[in-house]
């Protein structure tokens, strides 16, 4: 059925297939008639079934049986009998049709609609099944009505397990077969079925059972596929677990009014420039969850139980499911030290996206510190410019590390509790590392290389937190260099694969991250921001990641990369200062994660692509300000609406109207014109500073 | 034979070819002539098709192979001068088969029943389903009197009695349990590189210089562990002698052989959609395959005469040129062309030089040279030797049983599902190629011996004669027994024998003069090559006319039923 060459029509058959169309038209012209008119005679009905015959894809003419299966039903003379050879017509004519074209999504629905009568024996439908799977084993029609088939028979997932292996067995390279051996499999661990209740004492057998296949032929994708989802079984932890948090617990937080931080006495880790008297706590989860709210996350701060918290889902879709979720904690200025507890999970309700329920209630404390206003505010903040430049910087001091490496234990939360449970994860992991290192030994063989590389950052996620370093993650680069340099279709794929290891590798250790933090210039007079920069320039990452280990950062430096996409910074909440200079960012769309960054005053994407491409891409996963869901927003301004350059630039004013930005610059973008300035001025009122100029 | 019923006299008296025996190869020069429209007279002296390719009840086997064992008197009167202008030759035959031994361990049933059983005189053979014999018997449209079921599976057998599965094909290396994941994965490639190299995809081309290497060096190369080269090389390209040692091996395979072979093989499987594996078998045996094609020949105009045994070359006095054959009835019959079975000989009279011609052409008269011996051995039991499959073949690489063994030695085992044997039976045919009867008999019995009980009192098993009325039954169970599928246990009951038949045969090739003499049954398991000598014979005779010519077929509409049916 598949790999079969097209062959051009010879005159003949195309004098036969235009005669057919003739045909065809007649046939079409009668049974719309018929139907408009509501005919359901026999004559009629019969029509149609030869129509399908001929066309099964004419989904007007399955309604209309539909219809005249309702009509006969509703007749008064209606008995158990007549309804029953009705249905069976049905059936036959189903059969005829996919007959002629056994992909035919319509004819495979009504032939569920018919059964779902309740009248007709299922006992027949295996049979079918068998001689369609038999045609084309691969056929996912076929399958899916199997699996309705099997559930409306109550047929054992064990016996259809049975059948995948044995479709397996006949030719392996079957993605239906492999996917619905997941299908099942999930369904029994889900019931917790006997045999099936202790997932390590059934994924190794899976695993021997794909390594067959992938070792009989690597060149064959659909086992690699199933082997993807069984490495997603094993490293998966079932239920979701709290990754990192900002604050960390046992910190201690120092909020500053407007300005004048003094560092002395604490990290700067936790440090905060604060305006309105609020701080956010960020939890971080390791897979999204949804559910997270004041009962489920209490926070208490002294005496107040706060439960009107509200905790927003960071991600980029607008569900209400997410890794990360933020609240904002307001400190009343009167307490000037004060004790924050929060606990998570005590109460059930947090869910990760496959329904299971997080487990493990954890408690972070953590204690806040507010630091005085002062007054004067104004004239300072305007005076001030932050210029993220080489000379600006000096290496941060080795008389500050100790507070750093105390406070950096504290942004990671051990999850003690999940070692002893995860062993056999870690055997799984090590098992099939060692598969793939020999099969890579015998062949050159990218998805072996890609496979091998997974297992390597999973085994080194797995074991972090409670070893030291990700002994692999050179090894796992090295194998990410090579695949951009065997497979260059999929070049950026492994480019950004590469750059989260990077990030990983970066991070994971306090050595390695002290590398990369900078002290500003100046940070006593820098109200602003905190006084460590995490410079990240110059390293060719294409993406972002590595986000639960940097919540902490409020000045980052991305410049000189290669970023096309800021995915998942919205989850660095405290980010205020920016710079994404100098990266490969293509459309305004693309900045959509710095929506949810309320702190962020300083913006710099100058020398980057937005506005090169026409088409952006990436618009139509973000919601048009036209649609209704935003509308609202859009009319509460009718001057902004009212004028054209701004309805011409919606894009700029979705992702800049909420944004309170001081200070911007976006010079080197052809979009950048002196129009679209004057456009973001408009946008932005309180911006100060544009391309390093001040505005008045 | 011993009383011949008078014949009426043969009409006409001269013919374009004379085809004495009606083995395979004659059957098809025969067929071949007749479709190019030449007058064919088919004799043979016994009284069914087949000669030396036939299946014969399993009492008639016997008297068969020993009426071949032993060269007959010598011409009972010296070669008369008749008056007429012809000297006469006397034919005699050349004794076939040696060391024949027959041993009956339940006597009674298989005598009742012996018409029920076809057994192949030229065992173990299959057809390949893509080689030489399935293409003829399409193209000739011969598959209409034939019907063919698969050949289930190949096994490699060892000297514990396991048999493991050819993973032959990606789906069976998948599915294999014996192989490691590094031998599957060598295997696959393998198996690509070859497919890759047929397909002429340029950049899997296989050097000119490892074509023309050994098959086995080739292998080596690869890196292919020893288990899969003996796979490789005895259970799918079917070598003979141990490839990898020169000392002993007599048919070295080159890596261009071995790769048509495998081709061969892998387009065999899959060819027919009723057939899982690479082989079929004629149901009622390899017999019919020579029937068939003397059918073929009789629609054509051939006239087939059996139960005739031929006494005399009549060869022209002056010039010494073959001119006709004297038969047994007395009748004289004149052709331009004789084909001889090869087992008959012409004798020159005693004491007596024949003409000066004659004399120069007599070295083509004298066989080539014996190229070694072939033993077969047909066993019968009861009980499969694997118990949820009937038909396969089952191949014992060189020095799988015993250090000295140097040829591959082959098992088929036919079920009663092919009409070979009483319901419930199975026939297994053995074969391996040997020097002399000592080294043949010893690797035939090497192979009985691990997979066969043999009853000690060959005369009165009881047992075996009470557990015979059971065979009804065991017809049920063949089907609804089954297995792990994996190699049977040796500690497994291992199947009784009933009756075995154990003898080897000369291996001579066919010739061509004036008078050709066909080709024997080779230690082959298919008929390919003798399909290639019988085509030369063919078109030495007739360098003129095409062999089988396309618009021959008589029914284009029947191609694709050659089809096994199941």
């Amino acid at each position: 059925m598949h790999g079969r060459p097209r062959k051009a029509p010879k005159p003949e058959d195309e004098a036969a297939s235009s005669a057919k169309a003739q045909k065809l038209r007649a046939l079409q012209t009668q049974f719309f008639s018929f139907h408009h008119n509501k005919i359901y005679t026999k004559e009629a009905v019969e029509l149609s079934a030869k129509l399908l015959e001929i066309n099964p894809e004419s989904y007007t003419a399955w309604n209309y049986r539909k219809l005249a299966v309702e009509h006969y039903l509703n007749l008064p003379d209606c008995n158990p009998d007549s309804i029953k050879s009705v249905l069976d017509d049905e059936l036959r004519v189903v059969e005829n049709a996919l007959r002629q074209n056994f992909k035919s999504y319509g004819a495979w629905h009504h032939r569920k609609w018919v059964l779902s009568k309740g009248h007709s024996s299922i006992d027949n439908e295996l049979r079918l099944l068998d001689k369609f799977q038999k045609a084309d084993s691969r056929n996912f029609h076929a399958w899916n009505y199997r699996r309705f088939v099997a559930e409306s028979m109550k047929r054992s997932e064990q016996d259809e397990l049975k059948y995948t292996e044995d479709m397996i067995y006949a030719n392996f390279s079957n993605y239906s077969a492999w996917h619905n051996r997941s299908v099942l499999l999930s369904a029994l661990f889900d019931k917790k079925a006997e045999g099936f209740l202790l997932k390590e004492k059934v994924l190794p057998e899976e695993y021997e059972f794909i390594h067959q296949a992938i070792f009989t032929d690597p060149d064959d994708q659909s086992g690699w596929v199933y082997h993807l989802w069984l490495l997603d079984q094993t490293v998966t932890t079932d239920s979701p677990l709290l990754a990192s948090s900002w604050p960390g617990h046992g910190s201690d937080v120092l909020l500053v009014g407007d300005r004048c931080y003094n560092g002395s006495a604490f990290s700067p880790f936790s440090a905060l420039h604060s305006d309105s008297g609020s701080f956010p706590i960020v939890l971080y989860f390791n897979q999204p969850v949804r559910g997270v709210n004041s009962s489920t996350v209490t926070v208490e701060c002294g005496f107040n139980k706060n439960e009107d918290l509200l905790w927003k889902p960071l991600s980029a879709s607008n569900s209400q499911t997410a890794r990360v979720w933020v609240a904002h904690l307001k400190v009343s200025s009167s307490d000037l030290h004060s004790t924050v507890e929060v606990s998570v999970g005590h109460t059930k309700g947090i869910i990760s996206t496959r329904g299971f329920e997080y487990s493990h209630p954890s408690m972070l404390s953590f204690k806040v510190h507010v630091q005085p206003m002062e007054r004067d505010s104004s004239q300072v903040s305007v005076a001030e410019s932050i210029s993220l430049r080489e000379e600006n910087f000096k290496v941060y001091g080795k008389q500050s590390e100790e507070s750093i490496i105390d406070s950096f234990d504290q942004l990671i939360i051990k999850n003690g509790h999940e070692t002893t449970a995860s062993n056999w994860r870690f055997e799984a992991l090590a098992k099939e590392i060692e598969c793939f290192r020999e099969l890579l030994s015998l062949v050159d063989c990218k998805i072996g290389k890609l496979t091998l590389a997974r297992l390597l950052k999973a085994y080194d996620a797995m074991s972090y937190p409670f070893a030291n370093k990700l002994v692999h993650s050179e090894e796992v680069l090295e194998l990410y260099s090579d695949l951009m340099k065997l497979d260059r279709t999929h070049y950026q794929f492994y480019k950004d694969e590469r750059s989260i290891v990077l990030l990983q590798k970066v991070t994971s250790s306090k050595g390695s991250l002290l590398q990369h933090c900078f002290q500003y210039k100046d940070s006593v007079s820098s109200a602003i921001c905190g006084p460590i920069c995490l410079r990240l320039n110059n390293l060719s990452l294409s993406r972002m990641g590595a986000f639960e280990k940097l919540l902490w950062v409020q000045m980052l430096d991305l410049s000189h990369n290669e970023l096309q996409s800021i995915e998942g910074l919205e989850a660095m909440q405290l980010l205020s200062c920016l710079s994404l200079r100098n990266n490969k960012l293509r459309s305004l769309t693309a900045l959509e994660p710095l929506r949810k960054l309320k702190l962020l005053r300083i913006l710099d994407i100058s020398y980057n692509q937005i506005g090169d491409h026409s088409i952006d891409t990436t618009r139509y996963v973000c919601s048009s300000p036209l649609s209704h869901s935003v509308g609202s927003e859009l009319n509460r301004d009718e001057t902004v609406t009212s004028d054209v350059a701004l309805i011409n630039n919606w894009e700029a004013f979705y992702i800049f109207k909420d944004f309170n930005l001081n200070q911007l610059d976006i010079v080197g973008n052809t979009i950048a014109d002196e129009k679209f300035k004057s456009v973001l001025v408009k946008i932005m009122p309180k911006l100060k500073q544009l391309d390093g100029k001040l505005l008045d | 034979m011993d009383d011949i019923p008078p014949y009426p006299p043969i009409d006409p008296t001269t013919f374009d070819l004379i085809v004495i025996g009606t083995g395979l190869p004659e059957s098809i020069i025969a067929a071949a002539a007749s479709t190019a429209s030449k007058s064919v007279l088919h004799l043979d002296p016994n009284p069914f098709y087949g000669s030396h390719f036939s299946s014969l009840p399993l009492a008639d086997l016997p008297s068969f192979l020993s009426s071949h064992s032993t060269s007959p008197s010598p011409p009972r009167s010296p070669s008369s001068d008749d008056p007429n202008e012809f000297s006469l030759l006397e034919f005699a035959t050349r004794p076939l088969y040696s060391s024949i031994d027959i041993s009956t361990f339940s006597p009674n049933l298989l005598d009742q029943h012996s018409r029920k059983f076809n057994l192949d005189v030229a065992g173990p053979r299959v057809l390949f389903c893509a080689d030489k014999s399935i293409e003829l018997l399409l193209r000739t449209g011969t598959n209409q009197y034939m019907e063919f079921k698969s050949v289930d599976a190949t096994f490699v057998g060892d000297n514990k009695g396991n048999l493991w599965s050819v993973p032959d094909s990606r789906a069976a290396i998948f599915k294999d349990k014996s192989l490691g994941l590094v031998e599957k994965n060598k295997l696959m490639r393998f198996f690509k590189l070859v497919q890759g190299h047929l397909a002429g995809e340029q950049d899997v081309k296989i050097s000119e210089e490892d074509l023309q290497s050994p098959f086995v060096d080739f292998l080596n190369k690869m890196g292919l562990p020893p288990k899969i080269k003996s796979f490789i090389l005895y259970a799918i390209a079917m070598a003979d002698y141990d490839q990898e040692d020169t000392g002993v091996c007599r048919d070295l395979l080159k890596t261009k052989d071995g790769i048509d072979q495998l081709a061969l093989y892998n387009a065999s499987i899959g060819r027919f959609q009723n057939a899982s594996g690479a082989f079929l078998y004629p149901i009622y045996g390899q017999g019919e395959l020579s029937q068939a094609f003397c059918r073929r020949a009789a629609v054509k105009g051939c006239l087939y005469v059996l139960r005739m045994p031929v006494t005399a070359l009549l060869v022209d006095k002056d010039t010494g040129c073959y001119k006709g054959v004297r038969l047994a009835s007395g009748q004289d019959i004149f052709s331009q062309k004789l084909i001889l079975d090869p087992t008959f000989k012409v004798t020159l009279p005693l004491g007596s030089s024949p003409p000066l011609p004659l004399k120069e052409k007599l070295p083509f008269f004298s066989l080539k040279d014996d190229k070694g011996k072939i033993a077969r051995g047909i066993c019968i039991t009861k009980t499969s030797l694997k118990p949820d499959i009937s038909n396969f073949l089952v191949v014992y690489p060189p020095r799988s049983l015993f250090p000295e063994q140097v040829t591959s030695i082959r098992l088929l085992q036919i079920a009663s599902n092919l009409a070979v044997c009483l319901p419930g039976m199975f026939v297994l045919y053995i074969s391996a190629l040997c020097n002399d009867d000592d080294q043949g008999k010893k690797l035939i019995h090497a192979v009985m011996n691990t997979l066969l009980t043999v009853p000690l009192d060959s005369e009165s098993n009881a047992a075996v004669q009470s557990e015979t009325a059971e065979i009804g039954s065991a017809v049920q169970d063949e089907t609804s027994e089954s297995s792990s599928g994996g190699p049977s246990d040796s500690g497994e009951e291992k199947p009784t024998l009933l009756w075995s038949a154990l003898y080897s045969q000369e291996l001579t090739l066919g010739q061509v003069d004036f008078i050709c003499s066909t080709p024997m049954p080779d230690g082959k398991l298919n008929y390919n090559d003798l399909i290639d000598t019988t085509f030369k014979i063919f078109q030495e005779i007739y360098p003129e006319e095409e062999f089988f010519p396309e618009t021959s077929l008589e029914n284009p509409e029947v191609d694709g039923d050659a089809s096994p049916e199941t």
